[in-house]
Protein backbone atom coordinates (compact mmCIF):
# COMPACT_ATOMS: atom_id res chain seq x y z
CA UNK A 1 0.00 0.00 0.00
CA UNK A 2 1.50 3.06 -0.97
CA UNK A 3 1.12 6.24 1.39
CA UNK A 4 1.05 9.55 0.14
CA UNK A 5 3.91 12.04 0.55
CA UNK A 6 1.63 14.20 2.57
CA UNK A 7 2.50 11.73 5.72
CA UNK A 8 6.04 13.86 6.13
CA UNK A 9 3.73 16.71 7.27
CA UNK A 10 2.91 14.74 10.50
CA UNK A 11 6.65 14.88 11.50
CA UNK A 12 6.93 18.76 10.80
CA UNK A 13 5.65 20.23 14.03
CA UNK A 14 8.12 17.79 16.25
CA UNK A 15 10.51 17.84 14.66
CA UNK A 16 11.21 21.97 14.95
CA UNK A 17 10.48 21.61 18.46
CA UNK A 18 12.87 19.07 19.24
CA UNK A 19 15.64 19.86 16.62
CA UNK A 20 15.28 23.63 18.27
CA UNK A 21 15.01 22.63 22.40
CA UNK A 22 16.80 19.26 21.84
CA UNK A 23 19.16 18.39 19.58
CA UNK A 24 20.97 21.73 18.96
CA UNK A 25 21.36 22.07 22.58
CA UNK A 26 22.78 18.71 22.98
CA UNK A 27 25.10 18.87 19.85
CA UNK A 28 26.15 22.65 21.62
CA UNK A 29 26.34 20.97 24.94
CA UNK A 30 29.43 18.59 23.17
CA UNK A 31 30.97 22.10 21.19
CA UNK A 32 31.09 24.21 24.78
CA UNK A 33 32.63 21.75 26.64
CA UNK A 34 35.38 22.36 25.11
CA UNK A 35 35.63 25.63 25.92
CA UNK A 36 36.05 28.45 28.32
CA UNK A 37 32.97 29.95 27.91
CA UNK A 38 31.60 31.95 31.37
CA UNK A 39 27.94 31.62 29.76
CA UNK A 40 27.72 35.68 28.95
CA UNK A 41 30.45 37.20 26.69
CA UNK A 42 30.74 37.35 23.25
CA UNK A 43 34.26 35.75 23.47
CA UNK A 44 35.57 32.26 24.54
CA UNK A 45 38.73 30.48 23.97
CA UNK A 46 38.69 26.41 22.69
CA UNK A 47 40.54 25.16 25.50
CA UNK A 48 40.63 21.52 24.07
CA UNK A 49 40.07 18.40 26.61
CA UNK A 50 41.15 21.20 29.49
CA UNK A 51 37.41 20.69 31.50
CA UNK A 52 37.50 16.79 31.13
CA UNK A 53 40.96 16.69 32.43
CA UNK A 54 40.21 19.27 34.74
CA UNK A 55 36.89 17.27 35.74
CA UNK A 56 38.44 13.77 36.25
CA UNK A 57 41.65 14.91 37.57
CA UNK A 58 41.96 17.68 39.44
CA UNK A 59 38.18 18.79 41.07
CA UNK A 60 37.68 16.65 44.31
CA UNK A 61 33.94 17.81 44.62
CA UNK A 62 33.40 16.90 41.65
CA UNK A 63 34.21 13.16 42.14
CA UNK A 64 32.26 13.70 45.52
CA UNK A 65 29.87 14.16 43.48
CA UNK A 66 30.08 11.17 41.40
CA UNK A 67 30.57 8.88 44.85
CA UNK A 68 27.43 10.81 45.95
CA UNK A 69 25.55 9.48 43.77
CA UNK A 70 26.62 5.95 43.99
CA UNK A 71 25.88 6.06 47.37
CA UNK A 72 22.13 7.65 46.88
CA UNK A 73 22.03 4.89 43.68
CA UNK A 74 22.93 1.58 45.73
CA UNK A 75 20.89 2.53 48.97
CA UNK A 76 17.58 3.60 46.47
CA UNK A 77 18.05 0.31 44.12
CA UNK A 78 18.71 -2.22 46.74
CA UNK A 79 16.10 -1.15 49.13
CA UNK A 80 13.31 0.00 47.17
CA UNK A 81 13.38 -2.96 44.40
CA UNK A 82 13.27 -5.10 47.71
CA UNK A 83 10.14 -2.94 49.55
CA UNK A 84 8.64 -2.85 46.26
CA UNK A 85 8.78 -6.63 45.03
CA UNK A 86 8.32 -7.96 49.09
CA UNK A 87 5.12 -5.67 49.37
CA UNK A 88 3.69 -6.45 45.71
CA UNK A 89 3.76 -10.12 46.77
CA UNK A 90 1.44 -9.67 49.39
CA UNK A 91 -1.16 -7.35 47.76
CA UNK A 92 -0.47 -9.81 44.33
CA UNK A 93 -4.73 -10.71 44.95
CA UNK A 94 -6.99 -7.84 43.53
CA UNK A 95 -9.67 -7.31 46.39
CA UNK A 96 -11.30 -4.68 47.82
CA UNK A 97 -8.12 -4.01 50.52
CA UNK A 98 -5.76 -4.67 47.99
CA UNK A 99 -6.75 -2.60 45.32
CA UNK A 100 -7.01 0.33 48.12
CA UNK A 101 -3.50 -0.38 49.78
CA UNK A 102 -1.56 -0.15 46.54
CA UNK A 103 -3.40 3.32 45.27
CA UNK A 104 -2.32 4.27 48.92
CA UNK A 105 1.18 3.08 47.96
CA UNK A 106 1.48 4.63 45.02
CA UNK A 107 0.04 7.82 45.92
CA UNK A 108 3.47 9.99 46.81
CA UNK A 109 4.03 9.49 43.11
CA UNK A 110 1.58 12.35 42.03
CA UNK A 111 3.40 14.98 44.29
CA UNK A 112 5.90 17.12 43.37
CA UNK A 113 9.82 16.98 44.45
CA UNK A 114 9.14 19.84 45.86
CA UNK A 115 6.19 19.26 48.12
CA UNK A 116 8.07 16.04 49.23
CA UNK A 117 11.07 17.62 50.29
CA UNK A 118 9.00 20.09 52.48
CA UNK A 119 7.17 17.39 54.04
CA UNK A 120 10.54 15.65 54.85
CA UNK A 121 12.33 18.14 55.89
CA UNK A 122 9.97 18.38 58.41
CA UNK A 123 9.74 15.04 59.38
CA UNK A 124 13.70 15.38 59.68
CA UNK A 125 13.50 18.54 61.57
CA UNK A 126 16.15 18.15 64.68
CA UNK A 127 13.57 19.76 67.01
CA UNK A 128 9.88 19.51 65.41
CA UNK A 129 10.54 16.66 63.73
CA UNK A 130 8.17 13.10 63.91
CA UNK A 131 11.51 11.45 63.52
CA UNK A 132 13.49 12.35 66.40
CA UNK A 133 10.66 12.63 68.78
CA UNK A 134 9.99 8.65 67.64
CA UNK A 135 13.23 7.88 68.65
CA UNK A 136 12.86 9.54 71.82
CA UNK A 137 9.40 8.23 72.79
CA UNK A 138 10.82 4.44 71.88
CA UNK A 139 13.87 5.76 74.38
CA UNK A 140 16.49 6.08 71.63
CA UNK A 141 17.69 9.43 72.18
CA UNK A 142 20.79 8.37 71.14
CA UNK A 143 20.20 7.89 67.73
CA UNK A 144 18.50 11.22 67.60
CA UNK A 145 20.31 12.97 64.57
CA UNK A 146 20.22 16.14 62.49
CA UNK A 147 19.15 14.24 59.49
CA UNK A 148 20.13 16.46 56.58
CA UNK A 149 22.56 18.50 58.76
CA UNK A 150 24.97 16.05 59.42
CA UNK A 151 27.64 15.64 56.54
CA UNK A 152 27.79 12.15 57.09
CA UNK A 153 24.04 11.24 57.20
CA UNK A 154 22.34 13.72 54.70
CA UNK A 155 22.88 11.83 51.74
CA UNK A 156 21.22 8.50 53.22
CA UNK A 157 18.55 10.38 54.48
CA UNK A 158 17.46 11.76 51.09
CA UNK A 159 17.87 8.19 49.21
CA UNK A 160 14.85 7.52 52.24
CA UNK A 161 12.74 10.30 50.98
CA UNK A 162 13.36 9.08 47.50
CA UNK A 163 11.99 5.28 48.05
CA UNK A 164 8.99 6.65 50.14
CA UNK A 165 8.09 8.81 46.92
CA UNK A 166 8.92 6.31 44.39
CA UNK A 167 8.70 2.78 46.00
CA UNK A 168 4.78 2.65 45.24
CA UNK A 169 5.00 3.02 41.14
CA UNK A 170 7.78 0.27 41.36
CA UNK A 171 5.34 -2.06 43.20
CA UNK A 172 2.77 -1.31 40.37
CA UNK A 173 5.33 -2.57 38.12
CA UNK A 174 6.42 -5.83 40.06
CA UNK A 175 2.25 -6.13 40.67
CA UNK A 176 1.98 -6.43 36.73
CA UNK A 177 4.74 -8.52 36.49
CA UNK A 178 3.50 -11.32 38.71
CA UNK A 179 0.08 -11.29 37.27
CA UNK A 180 1.45 -12.09 34.61
CA UNK A 181 2.85 -15.18 35.35
CA UNK A 182 0.10 -18.07 34.63
CA UNK A 183 -1.14 -19.34 37.45
CA UNK A 184 -0.40 -23.27 36.58
CA UNK A 185 2.76 -23.01 37.23
CA UNK A 186 2.50 -22.49 40.75
CA UNK A 187 -0.33 -25.16 40.72
CA UNK A 188 2.77 -27.40 39.31
CA UNK A 189 5.37 -26.45 42.07
CA UNK A 190 2.90 -27.30 44.86
CA UNK A 191 1.73 -31.06 43.70
CA UNK A 192 5.75 -31.61 43.32
CA UNK A 193 5.90 -30.79 46.67
CA UNK A 194 8.10 -27.54 46.38
CA UNK A 195 8.75 -24.80 49.59
CA UNK A 196 7.67 -21.28 49.74
CA UNK A 197 11.37 -20.03 48.88
CA UNK A 198 11.79 -22.50 45.98
CA UNK A 199 8.66 -22.26 44.40
CA UNK A 200 9.86 -18.47 45.00
CA UNK A 201 13.38 -19.36 43.41
CA UNK A 202 12.53 -21.56 40.68
CA UNK A 203 9.46 -19.98 39.42
CA UNK A 204 8.58 -16.66 40.46
CA UNK A 205 12.30 -15.17 40.20
CA UNK A 206 13.00 -16.25 36.91
CA UNK A 207 9.43 -15.10 35.47
CA UNK A 208 9.93 -11.96 37.29
CA UNK A 209 12.97 -11.27 35.87
CA UNK A 210 12.08 -8.97 33.35
CA UNK A 211 10.18 -6.72 35.48
CA UNK A 212 13.01 -7.11 37.92
CA UNK A 213 14.98 -5.30 34.91
CA UNK A 214 12.81 -3.11 34.63
CA UNK A 215 12.56 -1.70 37.82
CA UNK A 216 16.49 -1.75 38.81
CA UNK A 217 17.34 0.01 35.40
CA UNK A 218 14.30 2.42 35.95
CA UNK A 219 15.52 3.08 39.46
CA UNK A 220 19.05 3.50 38.29
CA UNK A 221 18.56 6.07 36.17
CA UNK A 222 15.79 7.86 38.47
CA UNK A 223 18.85 8.75 41.37
CA UNK A 224 21.03 9.70 38.95
CA UNK A 225 18.05 12.29 37.65
CA UNK A 226 16.83 13.28 41.45
CA UNK A 227 17.92 16.62 40.84
CA UNK A 228 14.13 18.32 41.85
CA UNK A 229 14.17 16.34 45.40
CA UNK A 230 18.34 17.33 46.01
CA UNK A 231 18.19 20.73 45.23
CA UNK A 232 14.77 21.57 47.13
CA UNK A 233 16.01 19.75 50.16
CA UNK A 234 19.34 20.19 50.78
CA UNK A 235 20.86 22.17 47.52
CA UNK A 236 23.25 20.35 48.03
CA UNK A 237 24.83 20.79 51.40
CA UNK A 238 25.89 20.22 54.23
CA UNK A 239 29.32 20.85 52.92
CA UNK A 240 28.92 19.18 49.38
CA UNK A 241 27.65 16.27 51.10
CA UNK A 242 24.67 16.00 48.98
CA UNK A 243 25.57 17.24 46.09
CA UNK A 244 24.67 14.76 43.13
CA UNK A 245 26.32 15.22 39.61
CA UNK A 246 22.71 16.76 38.34
CA UNK A 247 22.82 19.16 40.93
CA UNK A 248 26.82 20.37 40.64
CA UNK A 249 26.09 21.03 36.88
CA UNK A 250 23.73 23.71 37.63
CA UNK A 251 26.17 24.94 40.65
CA UNK A 252 29.03 25.09 38.29
CA UNK A 253 26.94 27.18 35.47
CA UNK A 254 24.44 29.13 37.45
CA UNK A 255 26.36 30.16 40.79
CA UNK A 256 29.78 30.24 39.64
CA UNK A 257 29.20 30.81 35.51
CA UNK A 258 31.31 28.53 34.12
CA UNK A 259 29.28 27.07 31.24
CA UNK A 260 31.82 25.73 29.29
CA UNK A 261 33.51 23.43 32.73
CA UNK A 262 29.70 22.66 33.61
CA UNK A 263 29.11 21.40 29.76
CA UNK A 264 32.27 19.23 29.73
CA UNK A 265 30.81 17.40 33.25
CA UNK A 266 27.02 17.23 31.29
CA UNK A 267 29.06 15.38 28.54
CA UNK A 268 30.44 12.58 31.23
CA UNK A 269 26.95 12.63 33.21
CA UNK A 270 25.40 11.77 29.18
CA UNK A 271 28.51 9.01 29.12
CA UNK A 272 27.42 7.78 32.16
CA UNK A 273 23.11 7.84 31.49
CA UNK A 274 24.46 6.65 28.11
CA UNK A 275 26.26 3.57 29.13
CA UNK A 276 23.87 2.21 31.91
CA UNK A 277 21.13 2.58 29.27
CA UNK A 278 22.88 0.49 27.17
CA UNK A 279 23.34 -2.32 29.71
CA UNK A 280 19.46 -1.78 30.27
CA UNK A 281 18.75 -2.71 26.89
CA UNK A 282 21.38 -5.42 26.64
CA UNK A 283 19.87 -6.92 29.97
CA UNK A 284 16.48 -6.50 28.65
CA UNK A 285 17.16 -8.66 25.44
CA UNK A 286 18.87 -11.58 27.09
CA UNK A 287 16.57 -11.76 29.75
CA UNK A 288 12.92 -12.45 27.68
CA UNK A 289 11.77 -15.65 29.57
CA UNK A 290 8.97 -17.00 27.38
CA UNK A 291 6.29 -19.68 29.36
CA UNK B 1 -0.31 -14.35 57.85
CA UNK B 2 -0.33 -12.03 60.97
CA UNK B 3 3.20 -9.88 60.14
CA UNK B 4 2.15 -9.33 56.30
CA UNK B 5 -1.04 -7.89 57.44
CA UNK B 6 1.38 -5.69 60.32
CA UNK B 7 4.10 -5.00 57.26
CA UNK B 8 1.04 -3.31 55.08
CA UNK B 9 -0.49 -1.32 57.90
CA UNK B 10 2.82 0.10 58.92
CA UNK B 11 4.04 0.90 55.59
CA UNK B 12 0.31 2.86 54.92
CA UNK B 13 0.85 4.72 58.13
CA UNK B 14 4.48 5.45 56.73
CA UNK B 15 2.58 6.69 53.74
CA UNK B 16 -0.42 8.12 55.75
CA UNK B 17 1.34 9.71 59.03
CA UNK B 18 3.20 12.54 56.82
CA UNK B 19 0.35 13.23 54.21
CA UNK B 20 -2.09 14.17 57.64
CA UNK B 21 0.66 15.57 59.36
CA UNK B 22 0.51 18.27 56.38
CA UNK B 23 -2.83 18.78 56.21
CA UNK B 24 -3.13 18.96 60.18
CA UNK B 25 0.06 21.53 60.14
CA UNK B 26 -1.95 23.85 57.05
CA UNK B 27 -4.59 24.43 59.60
CA UNK B 28 -2.19 25.63 62.65
CA UNK B 29 -0.82 28.58 63.80
CA UNK B 30 2.90 28.84 63.97
CA UNK B 31 2.94 28.62 67.67
CA UNK B 32 0.55 26.16 67.79
CA UNK B 33 3.30 24.10 65.49
CA UNK B 34 6.17 25.47 68.12
CA UNK B 35 4.42 23.89 71.09
CA UNK B 36 3.09 20.72 69.48
CA UNK B 37 3.85 19.81 66.29
CA UNK B 38 2.42 16.65 65.56
CA UNK B 39 -0.76 17.10 67.60
CA UNK B 40 -4.17 19.05 66.78
CA UNK B 41 -4.49 22.34 66.73
CA UNK B 42 -5.03 23.61 70.27
CA UNK B 43 -7.51 26.55 69.52
CA UNK B 44 -9.28 24.35 66.46
CA UNK B 45 -8.87 24.11 63.09
CA UNK B 46 -8.40 27.35 61.53
CA UNK B 47 -7.94 28.12 57.66
CA UNK B 48 -5.98 31.65 58.11
CA UNK B 49 -2.85 30.28 56.27
CA UNK B 50 -4.80 29.54 53.60
CA UNK B 51 -6.63 32.95 53.64
CA UNK B 52 -2.92 34.86 54.42
CA UNK B 53 -0.95 32.87 51.41
CA UNK B 54 -3.49 34.21 48.95
CA UNK B 55 -2.84 37.77 50.62
CA UNK B 56 0.86 37.40 50.84
CA UNK B 57 1.10 35.51 47.74
CA UNK B 58 0.46 35.77 44.10
CA UNK B 59 -1.01 32.14 44.61
CA UNK B 60 -3.66 32.39 41.82
CA UNK B 61 -1.33 33.88 39.35
CA UNK B 62 1.03 31.00 39.95
CA UNK B 63 -1.87 28.73 40.07
CA UNK B 64 -2.80 30.10 36.57
CA UNK B 65 0.38 29.91 35.39
CA UNK B 66 1.31 26.14 36.14
CA UNK B 67 -2.39 25.52 34.69
CA UNK B 68 -1.99 27.65 31.31
CA UNK B 69 1.36 26.30 30.94
CA UNK B 70 0.43 22.27 32.42
CA UNK B 71 -2.77 22.00 29.64
CA UNK B 72 -0.56 23.30 26.97
CA UNK B 73 2.35 21.26 27.24
CA UNK B 74 -0.11 18.36 27.33
CA UNK B 75 -2.07 19.11 24.59
CA UNK B 76 0.60 19.56 22.35
CA UNK B 77 3.10 17.01 23.40
CA UNK B 78 0.27 14.88 22.64
CA UNK B 79 -0.83 16.08 19.27
CA UNK B 80 2.61 16.22 17.58
CA UNK B 81 3.99 12.86 19.76
CA UNK B 82 0.51 11.28 17.83
CA UNK B 83 1.39 12.46 14.45
CA UNK B 84 4.72 10.74 14.89
CA UNK B 85 3.39 8.13 15.74
CA UNK B 86 0.86 7.62 12.84
CA UNK B 87 3.65 9.08 10.70
CA UNK B 88 6.33 6.07 12.12
CA UNK B 89 3.13 3.57 11.79
CA UNK B 90 2.63 4.37 7.79
CA UNK B 91 6.34 5.16 6.42
CA UNK B 92 8.32 1.76 5.45
CA UNK B 93 10.45 -0.16 7.82
CA UNK B 94 13.80 1.46 7.60
CA UNK B 95 12.38 4.99 7.40
CA UNK B 96 10.24 4.64 10.37
CA UNK B 97 12.59 3.08 12.24
CA UNK B 98 15.19 5.43 12.21
CA UNK B 99 12.89 8.49 12.71
CA UNK B 100 11.73 6.54 16.01
CA UNK B 101 14.95 6.22 16.94
CA UNK B 102 15.85 10.03 16.19
CA UNK B 103 12.68 10.52 18.56
CA UNK B 104 13.60 8.20 21.47
CA UNK B 105 17.27 9.50 21.68
CA UNK B 106 15.63 12.54 23.45
CA UNK B 107 14.86 9.53 26.41
CA UNK B 108 18.35 8.84 26.97
CA UNK B 109 19.66 12.27 27.37
CA UNK B 110 18.48 13.59 31.17
CA UNK B 111 16.99 17.49 30.78
CA UNK B 112 19.76 17.93 33.35
CA UNK B 113 22.62 17.18 30.63
CA UNK B 114 21.41 20.00 28.35
CA UNK B 115 20.36 22.99 30.75
CA UNK B 116 23.32 24.75 30.10
CA UNK B 117 23.44 25.33 26.92
CA UNK B 118 19.31 24.90 27.04
CA UNK B 119 18.95 28.07 29.05
CA UNK B 120 21.74 30.16 26.85
CA UNK B 121 19.18 29.20 23.52
CA UNK B 122 16.06 30.40 26.00
CA UNK B 123 18.05 33.52 27.02
CA UNK B 124 19.15 34.22 23.59
CA UNK B 125 15.75 34.00 21.67
CA UNK B 126 14.33 35.52 24.16
CA UNK B 127 12.11 33.35 25.27
CA UNK B 128 12.63 33.92 29.11
CA UNK B 129 10.29 34.72 31.67
CA UNK B 130 7.77 33.71 28.93
CA UNK B 131 4.88 31.13 29.59
CA UNK B 132 5.60 30.61 25.71
CA UNK B 133 8.58 29.51 25.75
CA UNK B 134 8.31 26.87 29.25
CA UNK B 135 5.39 25.28 26.78
CA UNK B 136 7.61 24.93 23.66
CA UNK B 137 10.50 23.28 26.21
CA UNK B 138 8.11 21.45 27.67
CA UNK B 139 6.84 20.15 24.77
CA UNK B 140 10.22 18.84 22.80
CA UNK B 141 11.37 17.39 26.61
CA UNK B 142 8.41 15.35 26.78
CA UNK B 143 8.23 14.52 23.04
CA UNK B 144 10.61 11.52 23.01
CA UNK B 145 8.97 9.25 26.03
CA UNK B 146 5.10 9.89 24.16
CA UNK B 147 6.41 9.22 20.55
CA UNK B 148 7.71 5.81 22.37
CA UNK B 149 4.43 4.76 24.09
CA UNK B 150 2.05 5.71 21.15
CA UNK B 151 4.37 4.31 18.39
CA UNK B 152 4.56 1.22 20.64
CA UNK B 153 0.42 1.48 20.81
CA UNK B 154 -0.54 2.50 17.03
CA UNK B 155 1.73 -0.31 15.74
CA UNK B 156 -0.22 -3.14 16.88
CA UNK B 157 -3.51 -1.29 15.54
CA UNK B 158 -4.74 -3.89 12.70
CA UNK B 159 -3.10 -2.06 9.27
CA UNK B 160 -6.15 -3.40 7.75
CA UNK B 161 -8.25 -0.92 9.09
CA UNK B 162 -5.86 1.88 7.93
CA UNK B 163 -5.63 0.11 3.97
CA UNK B 164 -9.73 0.23 4.58
CA UNK B 165 -9.93 3.95 4.68
CA UNK B 166 -7.27 4.33 1.96
CA UNK B 167 -9.70 2.84 -0.33
CA UNK B 168 -12.43 4.45 0.53
CA UNK B 169 -10.13 7.43 -0.43
CA UNK B 170 -9.61 9.20 3.00
CA UNK B 171 -6.01 11.36 3.27
CA UNK B 172 -3.54 10.53 5.60
CA UNK B 173 -4.97 13.83 7.73
CA UNK B 174 -8.79 11.89 7.98
CA UNK B 175 -7.04 8.35 8.68
CA UNK B 176 -5.36 9.76 11.12
CA UNK B 177 -8.13 11.66 13.21
CA UNK B 178 -11.07 9.03 12.26
CA UNK B 179 -9.14 6.17 12.49
CA UNK B 180 -5.97 6.32 14.50
CA UNK B 181 -7.10 9.06 17.21
CA UNK B 182 -10.18 6.87 18.62
CA UNK B 183 -8.59 3.46 18.36
CA UNK B 184 -5.73 4.78 20.58
CA UNK B 185 -7.27 6.23 22.84
CA UNK B 186 -6.52 4.07 25.94
CA UNK B 187 -2.95 4.83 25.17
CA UNK B 188 -3.35 8.33 24.56
CA UNK B 189 -5.65 9.11 27.85
CA UNK B 190 -2.56 7.31 29.86
CA UNK B 191 0.07 9.03 28.00
CA UNK B 192 -2.05 12.28 29.16
CA UNK B 193 -2.00 11.12 32.63
CA UNK B 194 1.63 10.23 32.87
CA UNK B 195 2.08 13.88 31.11
CA UNK B 196 -0.39 16.21 33.01
CA UNK B 197 2.11 14.41 36.33
CA UNK B 198 5.39 15.44 34.97
CA UNK B 199 4.79 18.90 33.39
CA UNK B 200 2.15 19.96 36.65
CA UNK B 201 5.14 19.11 39.10
CA UNK B 202 7.86 20.12 37.07
CA UNK B 203 10.52 22.16 38.68
CA UNK B 204 14.15 22.56 37.01
CA UNK B 205 12.34 24.72 33.23
CA UNK B 206 10.80 27.47 35.69
CA UNK B 207 13.99 27.58 37.74
CA UNK B 208 16.29 27.81 35.15
CA UNK B 209 13.88 30.62 32.69
CA UNK B 210 11.59 32.17 35.07
CA UNK B 211 12.83 35.10 37.48
CA UNK B 212 9.29 36.93 37.37
CA UNK B 213 6.87 36.26 39.55
CA UNK B 214 4.41 36.50 36.75
CA UNK B 215 5.23 33.58 35.14
CA UNK B 216 6.36 31.70 38.31
CA UNK B 217 4.40 27.95 38.17
CA UNK B 218 3.38 26.69 41.78
CA UNK B 219 6.69 24.27 42.39
CA UNK B 220 8.90 26.98 42.00
CA UNK B 221 6.74 29.56 43.85
CA UNK B 222 6.60 26.60 46.16
CA UNK B 223 10.50 26.55 46.31
CA UNK B 224 10.70 30.16 46.84
CA UNK B 225 8.66 30.43 49.76
CA UNK B 226 11.20 28.48 51.86
CA UNK B 227 13.90 31.36 51.32
CA UNK B 228 10.53 33.85 52.66
CA UNK B 229 8.81 31.61 55.32
CA UNK B 230 12.24 29.25 56.33
CA UNK B 231 10.73 26.93 58.96
CA UNK B 232 7.47 28.55 59.01
CA UNK B 233 5.97 24.79 58.15
CA UNK B 234 2.46 25.62 58.35
CA UNK B 235 2.67 28.20 55.48
CA UNK B 236 4.61 25.92 53.22
CA UNK B 237 2.48 22.89 54.08
CA UNK B 238 -0.50 25.34 53.39
CA UNK B 239 1.45 25.75 50.11
CA UNK B 240 1.92 22.18 49.82
CA UNK B 241 -1.99 21.24 49.53
CA UNK B 242 -2.90 24.15 47.31
CA UNK B 243 -0.34 23.02 44.76
CA UNK B 244 -1.01 19.50 45.23
CA UNK B 245 -4.82 19.72 45.44
CA UNK B 246 -5.59 19.36 41.88
CA UNK B 247 -3.52 16.25 41.25
CA UNK B 248 -4.92 14.91 44.27
CA UNK B 249 -8.44 14.80 43.20
CA UNK B 250 -7.73 14.23 39.82
CA UNK B 251 -5.97 10.58 41.51
CA UNK B 252 -8.94 10.49 43.73
CA UNK B 253 -11.30 10.14 40.44
CA UNK B 254 -9.14 8.44 37.67
CA UNK B 255 -7.34 6.15 40.04
CA UNK B 256 -6.92 3.19 37.56
CA UNK B 257 -5.95 5.52 34.73
CA UNK B 258 -3.02 7.52 36.76
CA UNK B 259 -1.53 4.12 37.94
CA UNK B 260 -1.61 2.90 34.32
CA UNK B 261 -0.55 5.88 32.92
CA UNK B 262 2.71 6.53 35.48
CA UNK B 263 3.70 2.63 34.87
CA UNK B 264 3.94 3.22 31.45
CA UNK B 265 5.75 5.81 31.53
CA UNK B 266 8.00 4.35 34.08
CA UNK B 267 8.71 1.14 32.52
CA UNK B 268 8.81 2.88 28.85
CA UNK B 269 10.42 5.34 29.97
Amino acid sequence: MKTSKTIYLFFLPGLILYSIFFLYPTASALFYSFTDWDGFSEAFQFVGFHNFERALTGDSIFWKTVGNNLKFMLVVVILQTIVALAFAMIVLKNTKTTVFLRALYFFPTILSSVSVAFIWSFIYDPSLGILNQLLELAGLDFLAQNWLGNANIAIYSLAITQIWFHAGQMLIVFVAGLQAIPQEMYEVAKIEGASKWQTFRSVTWPLLAPSATIVVAYTTIQSFKAFDLVFAMTGGGPNNSTEIIATYIYEVAFRSYQFGYASSISVIFMIIIAFITFLQFKALRSDRVSY
Amino acid sequence: MLFKRFSLFVYALLILVPLIIVLLTSVKTLQETFANPLGFPEGGIKFDNYVAIFQEQTMAGYFMNSTVVTLFSVSFTLLFAAMIAFGITRLSNWLGNILFALFTLGMMVPAQVIMVPLYSLVLNIGLTNSLVGLILVNISSTLPIAVFILTGFMKTLPKELFEASTIDGAGNWKMFTKVAIPLSLPSLSATAIFLFVMHWNDLLYPLLFITDNAYKTLPLALLEFRGQYATNYPMLFTGVVIASAPMVVAYVFLQRYFVAGMTAGAVKG
